[in-house]
């Protein structure tokens, strides 16, 4: 028996194929038939998806999670961390390796696809290790992750500080045609830090990291990946000299990409004030003039990827002083808002978006979706751009409630997620506007 | 609105500090009777927390406790149930379920009172918290000085070593600026973030910095900075930024010398001037039970919330919001 799915009356936002306009979207068996002008009748025998007033676009594609199992289930499991994404309206997530054990060999690796296929949402891509145990020592069994279905390798949360064996992981990674995610910080400079240095870390009598931590070691990267024409990609940029490195050397033709979390294009260090836990994450809230560049790179495509870095902790973990608080925010259920305000803060057009959280994380990571492209896996997010709502970290699907914006007033929200043809997550209509029938 | 915990002097007006340092001084006349106590606190409980070292600002609140006849508990994190593991939030609540009626705070970590007083039924003290505030020391200073010279007007003060470091010099920023004082910032550019000018002028150059001032503050050098390349050795620190008697000449005549102890002697204070003529470094120590009766006075007894109830705005500085 065959399954139809026509979702009708929105606006196709559809960046690979340069769509932006009205149309109706056809769904047979899990892949997108039709793409055309508005006008299709709802045949017998096909579910009707009504997209009035809303964009339909490729399902959002998060780059970077973390969804702490194996290892850490008490702060998000696979199916809960699963189903924040299918909220907030990604149909695919790629999660990174600082699990318990670490995700440094084909086992783990297969027992995070085996729990990601059990929870049946959205689809779940293991990021390896570079390093076994991400000690930053010796080079994790790559390939053996790779025939497992690992999408790139990253040490994330911890620096590679050796440049012999980044230059090593950048060439070996090649191999696969796989991308090695960098995590930018010079623990020499970071020295211990606990947010960005200046002003405000002065004032509040905290530690800081100086931006130079981040550039100097996105520097290197560069400049490795062009000695060994491997592919890097700089995760969560913060400064805004990590921009410009990033900028010159795509002018110059190096293979870098660059990713922007939600909250490094929306918040400054003056959030940590009062000793907010919150606001404490690394790389670290920086200044205006870093969020401006951020906003910039993101604009002008230097930074390819909007990311939300989801990273759940428990309450206990930041109901603590400042210094002992671990880093990291829940992002997947407020990613899709915050890049939404960025189309009037930052006059950012909703493609270059879109582009930015389906199109480019599906190239870097060579994963299905990222298009509305026919044949294509009909993943799919649709987004009321209008939909107005308060964030209530208390209803979060993640297990974790860590987040700096909480009782913020949003706007834009996913109302459908569509994974293969299948409706995984669909928004309580109240507050929806809705056109009467 | 009254205030309720002091968490630091950052945002005081000048005015609240003055109201402040005239409770303070209207103290101080009770440790020099015979008899050094006054029933004001009687029945009510202080407990000190002490997460850090401290000799000076331990004593010197439990002395203020005791001369208030408040009865005082102190612990410290080598010989409390911190060294089982247990976090500063649980270690909180079991003290405030004990119904204390103020608690005294020193912690390693910057914020940690502020995080407490967001969470504990009972006013917060700040003892000095890592490198961000502690104000108690700050207003002693300033009481020193008014005592000293008589006005806080016009006053001109160099602020000697470890800004970076230091909560020490955060407060008396905070409450110098307040009052309209003109503050220089001298220490190594290691130890002076580039920030600072913001808030002050800064130099490394010892004998500009403390020309023609009225007040020298010198700071402690922690020793284990001497590892962490802030400085090559402290010999070499002394040579550059130790207040000898040279640099005290460049000062103004009548000038006063602090320091909030402990000191290093011969490393940024020599000990001719630390014992000298100019040093009112015991005097600070005299007026340290003085404020801190006064901080006790205004944050434990009720008197100010009756106070405010009775005149909601003629009374009663708000030194912080009641958090929540």
């Amino acid at each position: 028996m065959s399954s139809r799915l026509l979702i009708a009356g929105g606006t196709v936002v559809d960046p690979a194929n340069g769509v932006h306009a009205s149309c109706d979207v056809l769904v047979l068996d899990g892949e997108i038939v039709e793409v055309a002008a508005p006008g299709h009748g709802a045949g017998s025998g096909v579910d009707l998806l009504d997209a009035t007033g809303c964009l339909v676009v490729p399902g959002l594609i998060d780059m970077h999670v973390h969804l702490r199992e194996p290892g850490y289930e008490y702060k998000e499991t696979i199916e809960t961390g699963s189903r924040a994404a299918a909220v907030g309206g990604f149909t695919a997530v790629a999660c990174m390796a600082n699990t318990n054990p670490v995700n440094d060999s084909a086992a783990v690796t297969e027992t995070i696809i085996e729990k990601a296929r059990a929870a049946n949402l959205v689809r779940v891509y293991p990021i390896g290790a570079v390093t076994m145990g991400l000690q930053g020592e010796q080079l994790a069994e790559i390939g053996e992750m790779r025939r497992a279905g690992i999408v790139a390798v990253s040490d994330d949360g911890q620096p590679i500080m050796s440049g012999e064996l980044m230059r090593r992981a950048l060439e070996y990674a090649g191999m696969f045609g796989i991308p090695v995610i960098a995590h930018e910080e010079d623990r020499g400079i970071a020295c211990g830090g606990v947010m960005h240095e200046g002003a405000v870390s002065l004032r509040l009598g905290l530690k800081g990291v100086p931006s130079a931590a981040e550039t100097v070691m996105v520097a290197r990267d560069i400049a490795l990946a062009e000695q060994t024409g491997g592919r890097v990609h700089i995760a969560h940029v913060s400064a805004a000299g990590s921009v410009e490195l990033i900028r010159s050397a795509k002018a110059r033709g190096i293979a870098v990409t660059g990713e922007a979390s939600p909250h490094h294009f929306t918040l400054t260090d003056a959030a940590v004030d009062g000793y907010n836990t919150n606001a404490k994450m690394n790389p670290p809230l920086r200044c205006e003039s870093d969020v401006a560049a951020v906003r910039a790179g993101i604009r002008d495509g230097t930074l390819d990827v909007i990311a939300s870095d989801h990273a759940p902790h428990h309450r206990d973990e930041k109901d603590v002083e400042f210094d002992a608080a671990l880093n990291g925010i829940v992002g997947l259920e407020t990613a899709l808002p915050l890049a939404l305000r960025l189309i009037a803060e930052a006059d950012i057009p909703i493609d270059t978006l879109i582009r930015a959280m389906s199109t480019n994380p599906a190239r870097i990571l060579g994963v299905p979706g990222g298009s509305l492209s026919v044949g294509a896996p009909a993943d799919i997010a649709i987004i009321d751009p209008k939909r107005r709502w308060r964030v209530d970290p208390a209803v979060f699907a993640s297990k974790s409630r860590n987040t700096p914006f909480g009782g913020w007033e949003m706007e834009g929200q996913a109302v459908a997620t569509i994974v293969g043809g299948r409706v995984v997550h669909r928004a309580t209509i109240s507050g929806r506007r809705r056109k009467s029938a | 609105m009254t205030f309720r915990h002091l968490l630091g002097l950052e945002g005081m007006s000048c005015e609240e500090i003055l109201y402040l340092l005239d409770t303070a001084a209207s103290f101080r006349e009770i440790s020099e009777r015979e008899i050094k106590k006054v029933p004001t606190l009687r029945g009510k409980t202080v407990v000190g927390v002490f997460y850090e070292a401290s000799t000076r600002t331990r004593v010197s609140f439990e002395i203020a406790a005791k001369r208030m006849s408040a009865d005082f508990v102190s612990l410290s994190a080598s010989t409390s149930s911190v060294t089982k593991g247990e976090t500063l939030l649980d270690t909180a609540r079991n003290l405030a379920a004990m119904r204390p009626d103020g608690i005294i705070l020193r912690h390693p970590s910057s914020g940690a009172p502020h995080f407490l007083a967001q969470r504990v039924e009972c006013p917060i003290i700040n003892a000095g918290d890592g490198a961000h505030e502690h104000p108690t020391q700050a207003l002693l200073d300033l009481l020193t000085i008014r005592e000293r010279r008589g006005s806080l007007d016009d006053l001109k003060v160099a602020i000697v070593g470890d800004i970076l470091h230091s909560r020490v010099a955060r407060s008396n920023l905070h409450a110098l600026r307040a009052l309209g004082a003109e503050v220089r910032l001298i220490g190594p550019p290691t130890l002076l973030p580039r920030a600072l000018r913001e808030w002050a002028a800064v130099t490394s150059d010892l004998a500009e910095g403390v020309r023609g001032v009225d007040v020298i503050m010198t700071l402690r050098i922690q020793r284990e900075r001497q590892g962490a390349n802030y400085f090559p050795s402290l010999d070499e620190y002394s040579r550059y930024f130790c207040l000898n008697q040279a640099a005290v000449r460049l000062a103004k005549p009548d000038v006063l010398i602090m320091h909030p102890g402990p000191i290093n002697r011969g490393i940024e204070i020599a000990s001719d001037v630390a014992d000298g003529p100019y040093s009112v470094i015991m005097d600070q120590v005299t007026n340290g039970v003085a404020l801190r009766m006064a901080v006790l006075y205004l944050l434990v007894s009720g008197a100010q919330q009756e106070a405010s109830e009775a005149q909601p705005v003629a009374h009663a500085p708000r030194l912080r919001r009641r958090a929540g």
